[in-house]
């Protein structure tokens, strides 16, 4: 099964430790069975035979076994902890690896809420279910074996009663297993909606206050705890079915025993010590059993969470680098050909089509569009962000699918609509552009940005700690911010998504000049809502319905366009209120 | 914030807390009826058991042996001593099959009402609460801290009930038998306790350490998910790999030490019990052989098999001080969320539909003021008043200094100024997401501390720059405004905020379902659909912040119309950094640095040649070629 199999490589390092574990436990096991012998023989021939001397030597025989016990306890209990825990560390890393690999349509597919579970809740399971594997699975069968063995020793033909009952039992099990799994598949399922209920209501709680809608949150979140609490109590009632199974097992056993039994031993075929023993030995196998019957309940419990691990270790990226890709981007042009895009493949709505353009290095290209009209789709397909349903992307004259995807997107750096900064610092934030960023590089991004005026007001100066989302800036600096983190990474093309809505006029003309008069050979793509921020621009691409619908200059296309000159016209006698910033 | 445990635990140590046991038992008993039922049954069960040893034990003297003795065994006696003995395995696997599936029934009806009980109390923490906490590791008490209570009261409740009787029965046992013996068990039991209080003691802590790590590690991969289009963007997938593997290790690492102590407490407990049998032994031989206290060997025998029958129970519950201990990690960190301060809410002004009004069109409510003198009816208008407004984030970092405006019903208020300078926080105060420092604001003469906060928060139609809309249908998604919309008033709604178009051609319309906050609209989109939600709502107060900074100006002069018929007979509170948007305002606040430095319409702040002034034609001197016409 490639399940288990590609679980099981995650063990990886900690292979070592899952393999002492289960060794101690023999030993812990093997010492568990010699004690009661040498207590029963303590009882039989030191006290009731009254031989004090017996009592000290078998005394401190026993002292050396418990001891000896008590090490193999501790290291197996040790090994055990350190290889579930290490197994769940190596789960979580592969896991997050293979998601910094995933396109947007696969993250989309997963979900942010979903992933969220799976590298916790689910591999949390796996953990506590392989433990309970590494100390109980040696421990319980090798107890049955045990039994089972002095139980042919002493009666055979009794003995296979025991044995009849395993295939009922089996049975049982499997029969309960194949009536849970499907529910514990949906419960997961609804713990991924939990998540998600939490989160969407956790990062929109301004809108839920605003609106007074506390209640009918209330009652969202309570109905998807309501169907984890009907799925659960399903699946977990089905499974309370286990230890009873047993119990019924091995009662019928004994009862079967105790009929039997009294026939030999009237026959003489048996005698009644070995009938004791007998009963012995089938509470042992009880007790084994019930053990298995609960490392059968975490398995049960702990396969569906599996089993959405190992969807999130196998699923392979439709973004891959091409075989051997080019890792120099050599200039910053780009060219569109026949480019069509939908985010549904083929089969969807298409969101662009018949794109044909072509930018040259160091140019500077503005595009305008209405809401919707796949202004965004349309720069994402640089970086390789999505890639076209039909016809090709170039950049630096070679398709992007050609390239390593590393070096194309740090070539390619797009400044999106949503700013997204992180939990930390500024200067933490701004290093995401370049690791290795001097002092002296980071003002001067930012000076270009037109941030560093502002940034040094704050209190702590580029030390400042955001918080999340960076909640303490206004819209404006924000956006700033990302402008400066992209410019520290020296792209080739820079793309700016609607990137400067909250920013003033003149500090967004002033950093269009800025970038202009220091960064010359920087190809650079401006989405703009203001016809001023992509007047001065070489060529200006206008977009409608997810069609180029013309390129030229402003002059030129205040003459031809007609949606432009509507566009300019809205925005004559307006235009933007200049908010001057700090 | 909060640092995660070191390894040797000296910086902060975390130590569980006794209350939480006990909180947690008081959820446990709301199904007393319930668990009373379980706890018979567990007897029952246990009886079964018991029975069933003392059958065997009977089972050869009094069935078998007899039948030695005659020639032709009548085997009938037999058959019905096992026959009853059948009835009461079957009773007891019944009564095991009661409780365990009664049991499930408790655990998840606990576990649901403390995630509903958190929930509803979340929703009436203040916005500060979510501001300053990671979204991922609140989530994370959902789910992670949660599960962990589940195995330990489906099983360590009833097992641990279990133990305890035969812990009794065996007592009174011992006692019977011998006291110094006992007196012995009782030192052993003594030293099992120290191990547990030590051993057990440094698992909590770092089960604790555990459950907050795994809340970090919730709540960074909750971020950088959130962040992926940026972590793609700057190719940083290595170091976010080396962060999270630093969290990670962290996080194994106190795992490994909780489960770690957790299971060597077991061997520990069952080998205390061997050596006791052994010191038993000894002792129990030596008083016999010299004849002291009345000790007969077979009392030693007797008691010997009673004190394995004592050491059992005691390793059967040290195997689930794992599970316990860390449920109580869990728990603890879900009652922080429950012990966090709701939103302070004093208000007795209510607001209700004026008498005689009907239910729609906002202007027909009154807030109902009770004072000494009876219930004083104001009607809802939508004037509002600043009065020299002090307001900090932090205390000590004043971010608001003395804001005073006056806002007559209907009129257009805007806000501009550098971003930072205060004029979101202005809102925040108005619909007391924040609670001002000093002074007041007053919505139609009453202080909004007076007012109720839903009721305030219903009067105030709010559209913010952040468009957040929720998991569901466009057509849910615009009813958030109001929830008795109807179908035609949402479209409506759509219609004046120009989305009505968009959301035609989506390919459900208005039934298309939105999943993880409208990823799949652009930005204009949902800022059009935050208006829709807004104008469904149709409050006698708007605040508008930034709410078309990404739409096109061609869809803004098309949803300006709308928006002009939306502010109609509104008081409205508009920031905008677009003219358009500003400039046909009654009054237009400037701020600075937290004050406001000029104030006035349009024209006569022209007149002024002040800041306004200069930042209007500032425009002119930014642009660098000449404008169209």
């Amino acid at each position: 099964m490639s399940i288990i199999r590609r679980l099981l490589q995650c063990i990886g390092a900690y292979k070592k430790d899952a393999l002492l574990a289960p060794l101690f436990m023999v030993g812990e096991v093997v010492l568990e069975v010699v004690i009661p012998f040498l207590m029963a023989s303590l009882i039989d021939i030191g006290i009731d035979g009254g031989q004090p001397a017996y009592i000290w030597r078998m005394g401190a025989v026993l002292t050396v076994c418990a001891a000896g016990a008590l090490v193999c306890g501790v290291l197996s209990g040790s090994f055990a902890a350190s290889a579930s825990a290490g197994f769940a560390r190596n789960l979580r890393r592969e896991m997050f690896s293979n998601i910094q690999t995933f396109s947007f349509t696969l993250l989309d597919k997963f979900t942010a809420a979903s992933l969220v579970t799976r590298l916790t809740s689910d591999v949390t399971n796996v953990q506590v279910a392989f433990q309970m594997l590494l100390r109980l699975a040696v421990r319980s069968p090798l107890m049955l074996a045990l039994a089972f063995a002095m139980a042919f020793h002493v009666q055979p033909t009794v003995a296979l009663f025991f044995l009849a009952v395993v295939p009922v039992l089996a049975l049982g099990i499997w029969f309960i297993m194949g009536h849970v799994h499907p529910i514990f598949v949906r419960v997961f399922a609804t713990y991924d909606r939990l998540n998600k209920t939490v989160q969407e209501n956790v990062r929109g709680i301004r809108v839920v206050k605003s609106f007074v809608r506390e209640a009918y949150e209330r009652e969202k979140f309570n109905s998807v705890s309501a169907s984890i609490f009907t799925d659960f109590t399903r699946a977990e009632k089905r499974m309370a079915f286990t230890m009873p199974l047993m119990q019924f097992c091995m009662y019928a056993c004994m009862l079967l025993i105790a009929w039997v039994g009294a026939r030999l031993i009237v026959g003489g075929e048996m005698s009644a010590g070995q009938l004791m023993s007998m009963f012995t030995y089938a509470m042992q196998i009880l007790f084994s059993l019930m053990m298995l019957s609960m490392v059968f309940v975490m398995m049960i419990i702990s396969r569906a969470s599996a089993e959405r691990i190992t969807e999130v270790l196998l699923a392979e990226t439709d973004l891959t680098s091409g075989p051997d890709g080019a890792t120099v981007v050599p200039d910053g042009a780009i060219v569109f050909r026949g480019v069509d895009f939908g985010y549904g493949g083929r089969s969807g709505k298409m969101c662009l089509t018949g794109i044909d353009l072509s930018v040259a290095a160091g140019e500077t290209v503005g595009i305008l569009g209405g809401t919707g009209s796949g202004k965004t789709s349309l720069i994402q397909l640089i970086p390789r962000l999505c890639d076209a349903t039909a016809g090709t992307v170039e950049v630096g004259g070679r398709d992007v699918r050609a390239y390593d995807l590393t070096a194309l997107r740090n070539a390619v750096t797009t400044v999106p609509q949503k700013n997204e900064l992180f939990s930390g610092t500024i200067r933490e934030n701004l290093r995401w552009g370049s690791e290795q960023a001097s002092e002296a590089e980071m003002i001067r991004a930012c000076r270009l940005a037109q941030a560093d005026a502002f940034v040094r007001a704050l209190p702590a100066g580029y030390d400042t700690q955001l918080e999340q989302g960076g909640a303490n800036l206004s819209g404006g600096q924000k956006q700033r911010l990302c402008i400066a983190r992209a410019l520290l990474k020296q792209p080739k093309i820079l793309i700016l998504d609607d990137a400067t809505s909250a920013v003033d006029m003149r500090t967004d003309a002033a950093l269009r000049r800025a970038l202009r008069e220091e960064l010359p050979a920087m190809t650079r793509l401006i989405i703009a809502q203001r016809v001023d921020s992509v007047r001065d621009a070489d060529k200006i691409v206008v977009l409608d319905g997810g069609r180029v619908q013309a390129v030229g200059t402003h002059a030129e296309l205040l003459q031809t366009c007609r949606i432009y000159q509507e566009v300019c016209h809205s925005q004559r006698k307006g235009g933007d209120f200049d908010e001057t910033e700090l | 914030m909060t640092k995660p445990n070191s390894e040797r635990g000296k910086p902060d140590r975390p130590r569980l807390n006794p209350q939480t046991a006990l909180r947690l038992l008081r959820y446990v008993g709301r199904y007393r009826l319930l668990l009373t039922a379980v706890f018979l049954c567990i007897i029952i069960s246990a009886v079964a058991n018991v029975a069933g040893s003392s059958f065997i034990e009977t089972l050869i003297d009094d069935h078998i042996t007899p039948l030695l003795l005659v020639p032709e065994p009548d085997f009938s006696g037999l058959a019905r001593a096992v026959g009853f003995m059948a009835l009461i395995y079957a009773a007891g696997i019944g009564a095991a099959l009661f409780y365990n599936r009664a049991m499930v029934t408790i655990t998840q009806g606990i576990l649901k009402k403390i995630r509903d009980d958190m929930f509803a109390h979340m929703q009436t923490l203040p916005v500060r609460f979510f501001d300053t906490h990671a979204f991922g590791d609140i989530m994370s008490r959902y789910t992670n801290d949660t599960d962990t209570l589940r195995q330990m009261i489906s099983q360590s409740v009833p097992q641990a009930f279990a133990s305890a009787i035969t812990i009794v029965a065996v007592t009174c046992a011992m006692l019977l038998i011998n006291l110094p013996l006992t007196l012995l068990v009782f030192a052993c039991v003594g030293l099992m306790l120290l191990v547990v209080r030590q051993v057990g003691g440094r698992s909590a802590r770092h089960f604790m350490a555990q459950q907050k790590m795994l809340g970090e590690v919730n709540g960074f991969i909750e971020e950088m998910i959130n962040g992926q289009k940026i972590v793609k963007i700057f190719c940083h997938e290595e170091q976010t790999k080396a962060a999270f593997d630093e969290k990670n290790d962290g996080l194994a690492r106190q795992a490994t030490s909780a489960n770690r102590f957790a299971n060597i407490l077991m061997p520990i407990m069952a080998n205390i019990g061997n050596l006791q049998y052994v010191l038993i032994a000894m002792l129990g031989g030596a008083l016999a052989v010299a004849g002291v206290g009345g000790v007969t060997l077979g009392a030693i025998g007797a008691f010997l098999s009673l004190s394995r029958s004592f050491a059992q129970p005691i390793g059967q519950i040290s195997m689930q001080i794992n599970a316990v201990i860390m449920a109580l990690a869990g728990a603890e960190r879900i009652f922080q969320i429950l012990d966090e301060e709701p939103e302070a809410d004093a208000g007795t002004v209510t607001l209700t539909p004026a008498p005689g009004a009907e239910k729609t069109g906002a202007q027909d409510w009154v807030w109902q003021c009770p004072g000494p003198e009876g219930v004083a009816s104001v009607p809802v208008r939508g004037q509002v008043e600043f009065a020299e407004v002090n307001f900090a984030y932090t205390a000590g970092h004043p971010v608001l200094h003395d804001i005073s405006l006056y806002a007559k019903p209907g009129q257009k208020i805007a806000f501009v100024g550098a971003t930072g300078a205060g004029k979101t926080t202005i809102t925040n105060l108005l619909n007391r997401f924040y609670e001002i420092t000093d002074g007041a604001i007053r919505l139609d003469g009453v202080d909004i501390r007076e007012i109720r906060k839903s009721d305030l928060r219903r009067s105030l139609g709010v559209v913010l720059q952040d468009t957040h809309l929720f998991t569901g249908t466009v057509r849910e998604n615009i009813r958030y405004g109001r929830l008795e919309a109807t179908d035609a008033e949402v479209e409506a709604a759509a219609r004046l905020a120009n989305a009505d178009d968009f959301i035609r051609r989506l390919p459900d319309g208005y039934e298309t379902v939105i999943d993880g906050d409208g990823a799949s609209l652009s930005q204009g989109q949902r800022q059009l659909l935050s208006i829709a939600r807004a104008a469904v709502l149709s409050p006698p107060v708007m605040i508008l912040d930034e709410a078309t900074s990404s739409i096109d100006t061609r869809t803004e002069l098309i949803v300006q119309k709308g928006m002009d018929s939306l502010m109609e007979g509104r008081t409205v509170f508009v920031i905008a950094h677009r003219l358009s948007t500003v400039q046909n305002a009654k009054a237009i606040m400037v701020m600075e640095k937290g004050r406001v430095t000029e104030r006035g319409g349009h024209e006569s702040l022209l007149a002024e040649r002040g800041r306004y002034y200069e930042l209007y034609h500032s425009r002119e001197n930014a642009d660098l070629s000449t404008p169209p016409d």
